[in-house]
């Protein structure tokens, strides 16, 4: 049983097709990348997918943990909200747009744990320290506001935050984005292992292919709103067949 | 009695869209409700909310208290009072006993109030996200959605940071389980008054045109955690005139050389005590009229 | 015996769009059958598609036409035609593979890169940590390299951890990409020896191999690959 599935959806910016009749399956705890370059529609897929952008044809259906299938866009606003804060989790490329900026590390970890009722304070700040330690940070930073933070820890305590409620499917959006080499090598590892060890499905938009053949199991290629070519990542990546593909694989400098 | 003025001020229809603003709020506790807030023959900020309540279900058999900060007697409470006295000529009484209408600013009154009564209270903010969200467009979606992770939060800071929720008044609660409510700038310590009270509570804000309502017999939560409950905080003293233990405590500074007094905020409460006999340690035997 | 892996009509032709769509034809009617505790080793000149076949089995390379059977939990699988979730299931219990070079996950240690295969199986991390730490040792790559990243490790040393990496899980088919080449002689009959003991385990084995002592040592049989040309 398929966790997302959506099929012919189409998007268009005034004259622009940012979706072309686009369909896409997750199987649960399956990594799926979404790559192409700036303008394949990756993103507005990733937006779509997660209902927060509606297409204006085709259809989003979500299984819930008690098998029933849900139109992602036909679902109530509430019923959305409840979900993206519950089972769905998104990961923003950009970590600021995801954090209570004047709020400690702690209480942000601690925000979806009592949106779900949790009232006992210990508690809630027990498991936020214990998921600041299996993002890396300091324990010890746990009282500190996010403004303090460098960039590479603003996105660890997002995945935290976005984690501590174990959702079934994350949408990421260019997670390493922006972040130095080093940093974003620790953050790839980080998402690969936790991703892993708690049988998320994740939806992952990059533009970096290597982050792709790190992380998914499967990619889709896009190029203006259509998706190319899909399968195994690694099949795809050594043996791409559609020209676009080719053209990005042979395109990628080797360190 | 009434020369020149409908019963109570207010003309009819703005009575009859007021009652139905209140039937609204009655109807999902907690809930603000907007309503069209009318000029007042004094400025917003005084109470036009609460008058604007009153006025709207008063009848003439009705019997009204009006109390600011606990007090029947300071200029505020003195003027509403006379105000309806000439508009609607109800009778008036400082006993919370025999009132049916209390139209209060920032208190309840410390005796428990009967299913027979209506409080009506004077609210500066309605929203209770005010401070944590300058948005109304966004406070009203919290609201809608139950999306209370704001104010959440600003507790578990309070606690994280001060070892405590450090907020005296205007204190946060849910209301039926549903509703994040300001139950306006009374002191923690009333708090618990609100939790199932046998009175109708109707509250009013003039200035943000906004009217809720807690039915009787409404569950009223103040926002807590299980491992740092509640608790209604009170001056460490009893009243030094009736020498009550359980009432709210005003502090009164006697003299410029520290000397201070500590007297129940509520006068009527105190009042009732020191004729019943009960002296404080500051107090003198009511001397005859 | 058991046929564990065997193929079909098995084609291959590569597509270069950027070279205006020039066609690269490497394998064509391929009928390979590999049997449980038999060895075959694909031979023939450079060019002849035997990487190309390798990868092909494993699912790395699409296949063009035919079918790939394989063994997997006692049912007979077409990875060419496979759902890609169906393949990853059977990369992860049936089909091992030990590819040439050795590609690296940043920061990950050499025990653990080889102790994962096992913690992904279910085994507790302690037992898969002392486990690879064994095997490690076994193909002599010494306890004080354990911890570190094999990035920085030479091209000998990332080869017998990629071996490490292969053999831990012991997987009923095993695809060997020239699992010597960087080797010397008493790291060269370490994993003849690994090759024999799954052989003896019922492990059906693929190999490529130039080097014709190991070759004789660990093949039952040839399958020779001509340059774009039809097996024999």
């Amino acid at each position: 049983m398929t966790l997302l599935r959506a099929r012919g959806l189409s998007l268009r910016f005034k004259t622009i097709r940012a979706l072309d009749d686009v369909a896409v399956d997750l199987w649960p705890g399956e990594v799926l990348a979404i790559v192409g370059e700036s303008g394949s529609g990756k993103t507005t897929l990733l937006n779509v997918l997660s209902g927060r952008i509606a297409p204006d044809a085709g259809t989003v259906w979500y299984t819930d943990p008690e098998g029933e299938e849900h139109d992602v866009h036909a679902m109530p606003a509430p019923a959305l909200r409840t979900l993206h804060r519950s089972d769905w989790g998104f990961v923003h490329q950009d970590p600021r747009q995801n954090l209570r900026m004047n709020v400690s590390a702690g209480g942000n970890v601690g925000e979806r744990l009592m949106a779900r009722g949790a009232r006992h304070y210990g508690n809630i700040r027990a498991e936020a320290i214990d998921w600041l330690t299996q993002v890396e940070i300091d324990a010890n930073r746990v009282d500190d506001l996010p403004r303090t933070f460098s960039g590479g820890m603003l996105q660890r305590l997002q995945i935290a935050r976005t984690l501590v409620t174990h959702p079934r499917l994350v949408f990421m959006d260019e997670p390493t984005g922006g972040l130095d080499v080093s940093v974003q090598a620790r953050l790839l590892d980080l998402i690969r292992t936790l991703v892993a060890r708690l049988g998320i499905a994740a939806v992952l938009v990059t533009h970096d292919i290597a982050v792709a053949r790190l992380l998914a199991h499967r990619i889709a290629v896009m190029q203006r709103g259509r998706v190319v070519e899909t399968g195994l990542t690694d099949q795809v990546l050594d043996d791409p067949q559609h020209a676009y593909t080719q053209l990005l694989v042979s395109s990628v400098l080797q360190a | 009695m009434t020369e020149g003025y409908n019963f109570a001020y207010l003309d009819e229809q703005t009575k009859r869209m007021i009652r139905r603003a209140l039937l609204k709020a009655v109807a999902i506790p907690g809930h603000q409700v907007p309503f069209g807030s009318r000029e007042m023959p004094l400025p917003y900020g005084w109470g036009t909310g609460g008058i604007q309540v009153t006025a709207s279900i008063l009848g003439s058999a009705d019997v009204l208290k009006v109390i600011d900060q606990g007090a029947d007697d300071t200029t505020n409470a003195v003027s509403i009072r006379r105000f309806f006295a000439k508009t609607a000529g109800v009778a008036t009484t400082t006993h919370t006993a025999d009132a049916t209408v209390i139209q209060t600013r920032h208190r309840i009154p410390e005796k428990t109030l009967r299913d027979d009564q209506i409080i009506v209270y004077q609210v500066p903010q309605p929203e209770p996200l005010f401070r944590l969200e300058s948005s109304r467009v966004e406070t009203r979606r919290m609201h809608g959605l139950a999306d209370y992770g704001l104010m959440h939060v600003k507790l578990y800071e309070d606690v994280a940071r001060f070892g405590q929720i450090s907020i005296s008044y205007d204190y946060p609660v849910l209301v039926n389980q549903r509703y994040l409510m300001s139950p306006s700038p009374i002191p923690a310590f009333d708090n618990p008054k609100m939790d199932r009270m046998p009175a109708l509570q109707l509250f009013g804000a003039g200035r943000e045109k906004r009217i809720y309502a807690i039915p009787p017999w409404t569950e009223v939560r103040s926002l807590d955690f299980d491992d740092h409950p509640f608790r209604a905080i009170n001056a460490p003293e009893p009243c030094g005139l009736c020498g009550a233990t359980d009432s709210y405590l005003d502090e009164v500074i006697t003299d410029d050389h520290g000397g201070r007094l500590f007297v129940c905020s509520d006068t009527d409460h105190c009042a009732e005590r020191r004729s019943a006999g009960h002296i404080g340690k500051d107090g003198f035997a009511e001397a005859a009229e | 015996m058991t046929t564990m892996l065997r193929t079909e009509g098995l084609a291959k032709t590569f597509t270069l769009h950027l070279r205006g769509g020039m066609q690269l034809p490497v394998l064509s009617g391929i009928d390979l059958t590999v049997s449980a505790s038999e060895c075959v080793v694909l031979s023939g000149p450079s060019g002849a598609g035997k990487s190309t076949l390798m990868r092909s089995l494993y699912g790395n390379y699409r296949a063009e036409a035919g079918k790939i059977w394989v063994r997997h939990h006692g049912e007979t699988i077409d990875i060419a035609a496979a759902e890609p979730r169906i393949v990853l299931a059977v990369r992860r219990e049936t089909l091992g593979y030990v590819s040439q070079f050795l590609r690296v996950v940043p920061r990950v240690s050499t025990l653990d890169i080889v102790a994962d295969e096992l913690i992904t199986r279910g085994v507790p991390q302690d037992e898969a940590r002392e486990r690879a730490g064994a095997l490690l040792l076994r193909l002599n790559i010494p306890r004080r390299l354990h911890a570190i990243p094999p990035a920085t490790f030479s091209g000998g040393e990332q080869q017998r951890v990629n071996l490490a990496r292969g053999f831990i899980a012991a997987h009923p088919i095993l695809l060997l990409d020239e699992p010597t080449a960087s080797l010397d002689a008493d790291n060269r009959a370490v994993v003849i020896a690994m090759v024999n003991e799954a052989k003896a385990r019922g492990t059906a084995i693929v190999a490529i191999c130039h080097d014709a002592e190991v070759r004789d040592a660990i093949a039952d049989r040839l399958f020779p690959l001509s340059p774009t040309r039809e097996a024999a």
